[in-house]
C-alpha cells in the first residue's frame, strides 16, 4: 500500500498523487489554490485541524450531488474534481459571507490586522458586500488573565484552538460551548481563563486565524515606562526573538537580526539594551550544578529543566504530587530581571525601585509568569513588562524606525556577554545540550572537544539520548509539546522513567514556536528556519557553554558566590505549588 | 404454568400511560378479584397499539375485541358487561365515521386495514416486560438460528439480499453497512442501536423499545455476530425513561435466559449490551455524533470518511443501526428475505413506521408497505382532515423534511421518491396541515428548531439556518421582500449542498418546499403584507363589518391603544395606523362584527 499512487482529475487536467493525500492536497501539487480557513496542517509538528468546519475550500467531485470539503476529502482512483465550477465558487463565497455577516467589521483597529486569516480570505475573494445580515454573536471579552485575551465575537469556529489545546498539549481547556447560532469557544462552564488551568503555552493563540484569541497588549505600559523620566528603563530578548523578529520586516523566515534588533532597542529609548542569554547562561550555572548535586547526593532524578512558564503550569495543575521534579531554577529572563535589580542596580548605582526591567519573549506565558508572587524580590517583581516578538515589532513600526536600514549593534555590558549554549535555548533540545556542555566538562575535568550533542537536536515530539560521563551513561529525554511531555510524566509517575534529566518546552519546536512569535500561518517550514538559525548563531559564537562566560564568572566571583549557593538559592531559584484541575 | 381463558390487554406506552392508563390495569386488576375470575382472566400490559388518538386503548383476547377511550372507570362495566356477561360495551367500540358503525375488531377498522406490522408487530400483542412473551412469538428464535446454523457472511449476505434499508432516516443498506463493518478486522468491533430519536413528532423508536425490547437486543445480538462485534451500545435519549425501564428489565431476562452473556446458545459467541444516555439534542441522531456523545465529547459530527465502520467507538469498527432497523431483523432471518421483498416498492423494500400527526382525524403510529401513496396515510389510515377543514400540505420526514402539496399526495412513499419531490423518509414523521396552516409560518417553526439544533460546528448550518430564519420572521412580521424569497432559495440550496451533516443538509427542506409548492403564499405575505392563513399576526388586520355592527361600543372599550371609534348604535371604524392587532375587539365583539 504504501507508496501507492493514485490517478484523479483536477478542473480537467489528469494528476498522479500518493494515495494517502486529501483532495487539497493533490490540487496543491497540482497547481490549483483552493482556500481554506479552518485547515491547518503542521505536519512535522504533528499538529492537524482537519474539523472541515468553515466549508470554504468546498469542491465538487463528480456523482456527488453535494459538494465535498478538501481539506477531509480522501482521494479515490479515478475521480473527476472541479474546484471552478460556479456551484463551488458561490458555496465558498456563501461560507465567507455568512461569516462575515457575524463578525465585527473593526478591522482598521483589530489587533490582527493585516494578519487575519478571515481578512485575507475576504480579499481574495473579493467580498465587497455582505448579503445576508442579521444577529451578531455579542459576548464578554475575556480580559481576566496576564496573558491571553478572549473575543469570542470574532471567533469563526475554525477549532484549532481546540485541536492545539486538547490533542497537542493536551490541556483541555477550550471546548465549543453552547449550541446552533450561539455556539462558542471556552473553558467549563465558561469560566473566565484566569480560573482555569490554562498554562498559558498561547498555542491557541498562535494558530487562531482571527483575533478570537490574542495576547494582551501591554505595548503602551512600555511606552509609558520609556517615557517616564524617573524610570531606569532596561530590555532583555529572549534567544528566539532574534530569529524571527525579521519574519515582520519582510525577510525571509530564519533571518538573524541580532544586531539590528540592539539598534531598535536603542533607538526606542530603553537604556540599557541586555540579552535574556545571559541569563540563559546563569540558568545554566545554576541547574547544572544542581543536576550535578542530584545526580551524586542521590536527589529526586529525573530532573526537569524549568525554563518554560507553560510547562511550570502544567506540571503544577495537571501533576500536583510531581512539583518536587523540576529544576528550582528561575527562568532565564526572570533570573536576569532579578541580578539587573540587585547586581547590575549596585554596580551602577541606581535605585532598584527606579528600574523597569522589559523582557522581551515568544511567548505570552511569560506575561502570566512575570506576575507570579512566589518569583518576586522582596514584593518586587524582577520583570516588570513583558511584550511578545509581535508587539517588539509593533513598536518598532510605530516609532517609524526603518528596521531593515538599521545598522548592527551590539548588547551592553555588563551583562551582556552570552554563548552559544545560551542562544540555544530557543529551540527544542537545546537548553538540555547548553546543560550537558558545562554539565560534561565539571563532572569529568576534562575539556569537552565537540559540543554539539547532534543526538539531542531534531523535531521530533519526545527524543532521547545517553551521554557517557565518567564511565556513567546519563540518559536524556526531550519533549516539546505538552502532550509529548505528558506521556514523560505519566512514566515518571509510574516509576517506569530511566531519565536522569529531561528537557520539557510547550510549545511544539520549544520557543522558536512559540505562542508570541510572528504568526506562522500554518507553514512548519518557519520554524524550522528558525532552529537552523538558532544553530547557526550559536556556532558563529566564539564561547560555546556558558561556564565560559567571562561576565557570568565576574558576577558569581565578585557578587554571588558559588552557583546553587546560598546567595544563588535566594535570588536564583524557587518553588512550585500543587494547584487544581479545573 | 397458568391457562386464562381470556387476556386483557392494556396499552401501557408513554401516549396512553399518560391518560392513566396505569389506573385502568389496577382496576381491571381489581374488578376481575372482585367478581373472582383472576385465575380465568389475565390483565397484560403491553406496547402501543399505535391508535394514539382513540388511546387509552384496550383489547380483549381471544374475541379480539378492541375498545377505545377507556378511562378507569370503565373497568367495572367491561368486568361486567364483557366479560362476566359476554356482550360487547357498545360505547367504548370504535365508530366507523363515515359508516356510521361501530366495529369491534382491529382489522376492520380503516386504521388498521392498510397497515402491515412488521418492525411494530409484537407492540400492542405482547407484554413487553416479559420474555416468555417474547419467546412465545418466535422471540430470540432467529438469534438461534443464526448462531447454530449459519456462518457470518451468510447472515450480512441474508440481510443484504432483503435489501433492506436503515429506518433513521438515511435509508444506506443495513446489509451493507454489516458488510463494511464486518470487513474491517479488528480485535474491538461494537454495535450499536440508534435509539435518540430527536424528531419531536416521531415516537416510532420509543415505542418498539416500549413495547418489544427484545426484538432490538435480540437483533443487535445477531448484528453484532454478523459484523464480529462482542459489545453492543444502545444510545438512548434520557428522556424515554419508560423506554429505558423496559429495556433494563429486557437486558436482565435476556442475560438470565442466555440469550446475553457468554456463550450464547451454547456458541463460542458472546454478547453483552450497555445502555449510552444522551442528553436530548437532535443532532445526535446523526452516528457520528452520537459516537462522539458516547465518547463523552460534544454531541457534533465529524466529516466523513473515515465513516463508523471504520473507525467509529473508540476509533474501533463500529456499526449504527436505528430501533426500528433492529426490529425488522429477526423476521427477515426466519421468514427470509423473499418474503420481505415482496412487501414494498421496487428500490424500497419492507415497511415504514410512521407517527402520523398534525389535522389529521387519526393520530398515531402506523406501519405501512413501502410503496403506499401519501394519499392513502392520510385518508385511508388517517381518515381526512380534522372538522371537515381542507387538505394543504403534508410534511414528512421530521423537521427538516419538506412539505408536500394536495398534487403531489399520489406519489408512492418510498426514500427515492420523497427526496425526488423535495422531501424525504427521515425517521416517519408525518404532519398533516391544513388550509389555516400559514405555510410561511410553519417553514418558519421549522427552522427554529433546527436552528436551535444545529451543533453550531459548520458555518452554513451555524450562520447560515439563522439567517434564513431571520428572512422568514422578517416576511412573517410583513417586512419582506421580493428579494428576500430570492436570498431564501439561494441561501437554502447552498446550506443543504456545503453543510457538514445530514441536519444541515436538509435543513432548508421545509423553506424550500414551501418556496416551491406554496410560493404565491409568500408573494401574498411579501407583496400584499397578506397572510391568507390569517396566522401572521403581524399582518393581520381588524376591521369591521359594516352589516354586523350594531354600534355597541363594546370594541372601543375593550381596545387598549383606543383605535376605535363611532358613536352608540352606529357603526364603529378602526384606525389602521393605530392598531395593534391584539385582537382584543374581535373577542369581545358579540355580533360578529369584527373580521381578520
Amino acid at each position: 500500500m504504501k507508496n501507492e499512487k493514485v490517478k484523479l482529475t483536477i478542473n480537467g487536467a489528469e494528476i498522479e498523487v500518493p494515495r494517502e493525500y486529501t483532495v487539497l492536497d493533490a490540487a496543491t501539487e497540482a497547481g490549483v489554490h483552493i482556500p481554506t480557513l479552518c485547515h491547518l496542517d503542521l505536519h512535522d509538528l504533528k499538529m492537524v485541524n482537519r474539523t472541515a468546519s468553515c466549508r470554504v475550500c468546498m469542491v465538487e467531485v463528480e456523482g456527488k450531488p453535494n459538494l465535498a470539503p478538501a481539506c477531509a476529502t480522501p482521494i479515490n482512483d479515478g475521480m473527476i474534481i472541479s474546484t471552478d465550477t460556479i456551484k463551488a465558487i458561490n458555496a465558498r463565497r456563501m461560507a465567507v459571507e455568512l461569516l462575515l455577516s457575524n463578525h465585527p467589521t473593526d478591522c482598521l483597529i483589530c489587533q490582527k490586522n493585516l494578519q487575519c486569516e478571515l481578512q485575507t480570505l475576504a480579499h481574495r475573494l473579493s467580498v465587497r458586500e455582505i448579503k445576508y445580515t442579521g444577529e451578531a454573536m455579542t459576548t464578554h471579552l475575556d480580559t481576566s488573565s496576564q496573558s491571553l485575551v478572549k473575543n469570542q465575537n470574532k471567533c469563526i469556529l475554525c477549532r484549532r484552538c481546540e485541536t492545539a489545546c486538547n490533542e497537542i498539549q493536551t490541556c483541555g481547556i477550550l471546548t465549543a460551548l453552547n449550541r446552533g447560532f450561539h455556539t462558542t469557544v471556552g473553558p467549563a462552564f465558561n469560566l473566565p481563563m484566569q480560573e482555569t488551568s490554562c498554562t498559558y503555552c498561547g498555542q491557541c493563540v498562535a494558530v487562531c486565524p482571527t483575533a478570537a484569541l490574542t495576547e494582551v497588549n501591554h505595548v503602551p505600559k512600555v511606552w509609558d515606562a520609556l517615557n517616564n523620566e524617573d524610570k531606569y528603563v532596561i530590555v532583555q530578548t529572549a534567544p528566539a526573538i532574534r530569529v524571527a523578529l525579521g519574519e515582520l520586516f519582510d525577510m525571509e523566515a530564519g533571518s538573524i537580526v541580532t544586531g539590528k534588533m540592539v539598534s531598535a532597542l536603542r533607538k526606542l529609548g530603553f537604556d540599557k539594551v541586555f540579552d535574556t542569554d545571559f541569563g540563559a547562561d546563569l540558568t545554566i550555572m545554576e541547574e547544572a550544578t544542581e543536576l550535578i548535586d542530584r545526580l551524586e547526593n542521590g536527589g529526586r532524578l529525573p530532573m526537569l529543566t524549568s525554563c518554560c512558564p507553560a510547562w511550570v503550569s502544567f506540571i503544577e495543575h495537571q501533576f500536583p504530587d510531581l512539583v518536587d521534579v523540576p529544576s528550582t531554577c528561575k527562568s532565564p529572563h526572570i533570573m536576569f530581571g532579578t541580578i539587573s535589580k540587585t547586581y547590575m542596580a549596585e554596580k551602577l548605582n541606581i535605585d532598584p525601585q527606579k528600574i523597569t526591567v522589559v523582557s522581551i519573549m515568544p511567548c505570552i506565558a511569560k506575561k502570566a509568569e512575570a506576575a507570579r508572587t512566589e518569583l518576586a524580590l522582596d514584593d518586587d517583581n524582577n520583570v516588570d513588562i513583558v511584550i511578545t516578538t509581535r508587539e517588539l515589532a509593533a513598536m518598532i513600526k510605530e516609532a517609524g524606525i526603518d528596521f531593515n536600514k538599521l545598522p548592527d549593534e551590539d548588547f551592553d555590558h555588563p551583562l551582556g556577554e552570552t554563548t552559544g549554549a545560551s542562544v540555544i535555548f530557543g529551540t527544542t533540545g537545546g537548553v538540555i545540550e547548553a546543560t550537558m556542555r558545562t554539565a560534561y566538562e565539571w563532572l569529568t575535568n576534562e575539556k569537552l572537544e565537540n559540543v554539539e550533542f547532534d543526538q539531542l537536536r531534531g523535531f521530533e515530539g519526545i527524543r532521547e539520548a545517553t551521554v557517557p560521563i565518567n564511565g556513567k551513561d546519563i540518559h536524556i529525554g526531550i519533549a516539546h509539546g505538552l502532550g509529548n511531555a505528558r506521556q514523560l510524566l505519566e512514566d515518571i509517575r509510574s516509576g517506569k522513567s530511566q531519565y536522569h534529566a529531561i528537557e520539557i518546552m510547550a510549545c511544539p519546536g520549544g520557543c522558536i514556536g512559540g505562542g508570541g512569535q510572528p504568526y506562522h500561518h500554518g507553514n512548519d517550514v518557519v520554524v524550522k528556519k528558525r532552529q537552523e538559525a538558532l544553530y547557526k548563531e550559536d556556532k558563529n559564537k566564539e564561547v560555546r557553554q556558558s561556564h565560559k562566560n567571562k561576565e557570568i564568572i565576574e558576577l558569581y566571583d565578585s557578587y554571588l558566590g558559588k552557583p546553587y549557593g546560598e546567595l544563588a538559592h535566594k535570588l536564583l531559584h524557587t518553588k512550585y505549588t500543587p494547584k487544581e484541575r479545573i | 404454568m397458568k391457562q386464562y381463558r381470556s387476556h386483557i390487554l392494556v396499552c401501557a406506552g408513554t401516549g396512553c400511560q399518560s391518560q392513566e392508563g396505569h389506573e385502568i390495569i389496577e382496576e381491571l386488576k381489581k374488578q376481575i378479584e372482585k367478581a373472582n375470575f383472576h385465575n380465568e382472566i389475565q390483565v397484560v400490559k403491553t406496547g402501543c397499539f399505535g391508535f394514539c388518538e382513540k388511546g387509552p386503548i384496550i383489547k380483549i383476547l381471544p374475541e379480539n375485541v378492541f375498545y377505545i377511550e377507556v378511562k378507569p372507570s370503565d373497568a367495572k362495566e367491561i368486568v361486567e358487561e364483557h366479560i362476566i356477561k359476554g356482550r360487547r360495551v357498545q360505547r367504548l367500540l370504535y365508530e366507523e365515521p363515515n359508516i356510521h358503525e361501530r366495529l369491534e375488531q382491529q382489522k376492520d377498522m380503516p386504521f388498521y386495514k392498510k397497515q402491515v406490522r412488521i418492525a411494530l408487530r409484537n407492540c400492542g400483542l405482547i407484554d413487553p416486560e416479559n420474555i416468555k412473551e417474547y419467546i412465545a412469538e418466535d422471540g430470540y428464535m432467529a438469534l438461534g438460528k443464526v448462531l447454530t446454523e449459519m456462518s457470518q457472511e451468510e447472515v450480512i449476505q441474508l440481510v443484504r439480499d432483503s435489501e433492506l434499508r436503515g429506518r433513521g432516516g438515511g435509508g444506506f443498506s443495513t446489509g451493507f453497512k454489516w458488510e463494511l463493518t464486518y470487513r474491517n478486522k479488528d480485535d474491538q468491533k461494537y454495535i450499536v442501536c440508534n435509539a435518540d430519536e430527536g424528531d419531536p413528532g416521531a415516537f416510532m423508536d420509543r415505542s418498539i423499545l416500549e413495547g418489544d425490547p427484545h426484538s432490538v437486543l435480540e437483533a443487535m445480538a445477531i448484528g453484532a455476530y454478523a459484523i464480529g462485534a462482542n459489545k453492543g451500545f444502545v444510545y438512548i435519549r434520557a428522556e424515554y425513561p419508560l423506554a429505558i425501564q423496559r429495556l433494563k428489565i429486557a437486558m436482565e431476562q435476556a442475560k438470565e435466559y442466555g440469550f446475553l452473556g457468554r456463550n450464547i446458545f451454547g456458541t463460542n459467541f458472546h454478547f453483552d449490551v450497555e445502555i449510552k444516555y444522551g442528553a436530548g439534542a437532535f443532532v445526535c441522531g446523526e452516528e457520528t455524533a452520537l459516537i462522539n456523545s458516547m465518547e463523552g465529547g460534544r454531541g457534533e459530527p465529524n466529516a466523513k470518511p473515515p465513516f463508523p465502520a471504520e473507525s467509529g467507538f473508540w476509533n474501533k469498527p463500529t456499526c449504527v443501526n436505528n430501533v426500528e432497523t433492529y426490529a425488522n431483523i429477526p423476521p427477515i432471518i426466519l421468514k427470509g428475505p423473499k418474503w420481505f421483498k415482496q412487501i414494498g416498492s421496487e428500490k424500497s423494500k419492507g415497511t415504514k413506521v410512521f407517527a402520523l400527526a398534525g389535522k389529521v382525524n387519526n393520530v398515531g403510529l402506523i406501519e405501512v408497505p413501502m410503496g403506499i401513496t401519501l394519499r392513502e396515510v392520510i385518508f385511508d389510515i388517517g381518515g381526512g382532515i380534522r372538522n371537515g377543514r381542507k387538505f394543504k400540505a403534508v410534511q414528512t420526514g421530521g423537521p427538516s423534511g419538506g412539505c408536500l402539496t394536495e398534487a403531489l399526495l399520489d406519489n408512492p412513499i418510498d426514500y427515492e421518491n420523497l427526496t425526488r419531490i423535495g422531501s424525504m423518509m427521515g425517521s416517519g414523521g408525518m404532519i398533516v396541515m391544513d388550509e389555516d396552516d400559514c405555510m410561511v409560518n410553519i417553514a418558519k417553526f421549522y427552522l427554529e428548531f433546527t436552528e436551535e439544533e444545529s451543533c453550531g460546528k459548520c458555518t452554513p448550518c451555524r450562520i447560515g439556518n439563522k439567517r434564513l430564519h431571520e428572512i422568514l420572521i422578517k416576511i412573517t412580521e410583513g417586512k419582506g421582500t421580493k428579494q428576500d424569497l430570492e436570498d431564501l432559495k439561494k441561501l437554502g440550496e447552498m446550506i443543504k449542498i456545503s453543510s457538514l451533516c445530514g441536519l444541515g443538509q436538509s435543513s432548508p427542506n421545509p423553506v424550500l418546499s414551501t418556496l416551491k409548492y406554496f410560493y404565491d403564499e409568500y408573494l401574498q405575505h411579501v407583496e400584499n403584507k397578506h397572510c391568507p392563513s390569517g396566522v401572521c399576526a403581524a399582518l393581520k388586520k381588524h376591521e369591521i363589518v359594516e352589516e354586523n355592527c350594531v354600534g355597541c361600543t363594546l370594541c372601543a372599550r375593550v381596545c387598549p391603544v383606543d383605535c376605535i371609534s363611532g358613536k352608540v348604535k352606529e357603526v364603529h371604524n378602526i384606525d389602521q395606523e393605530r392598531c395593534i392587532n391584539c385582537g382584543a375587539c374581535k373577542e369581545a365583539c358579540k355580533f360578529n362584527a369584527i373580521a381578520n
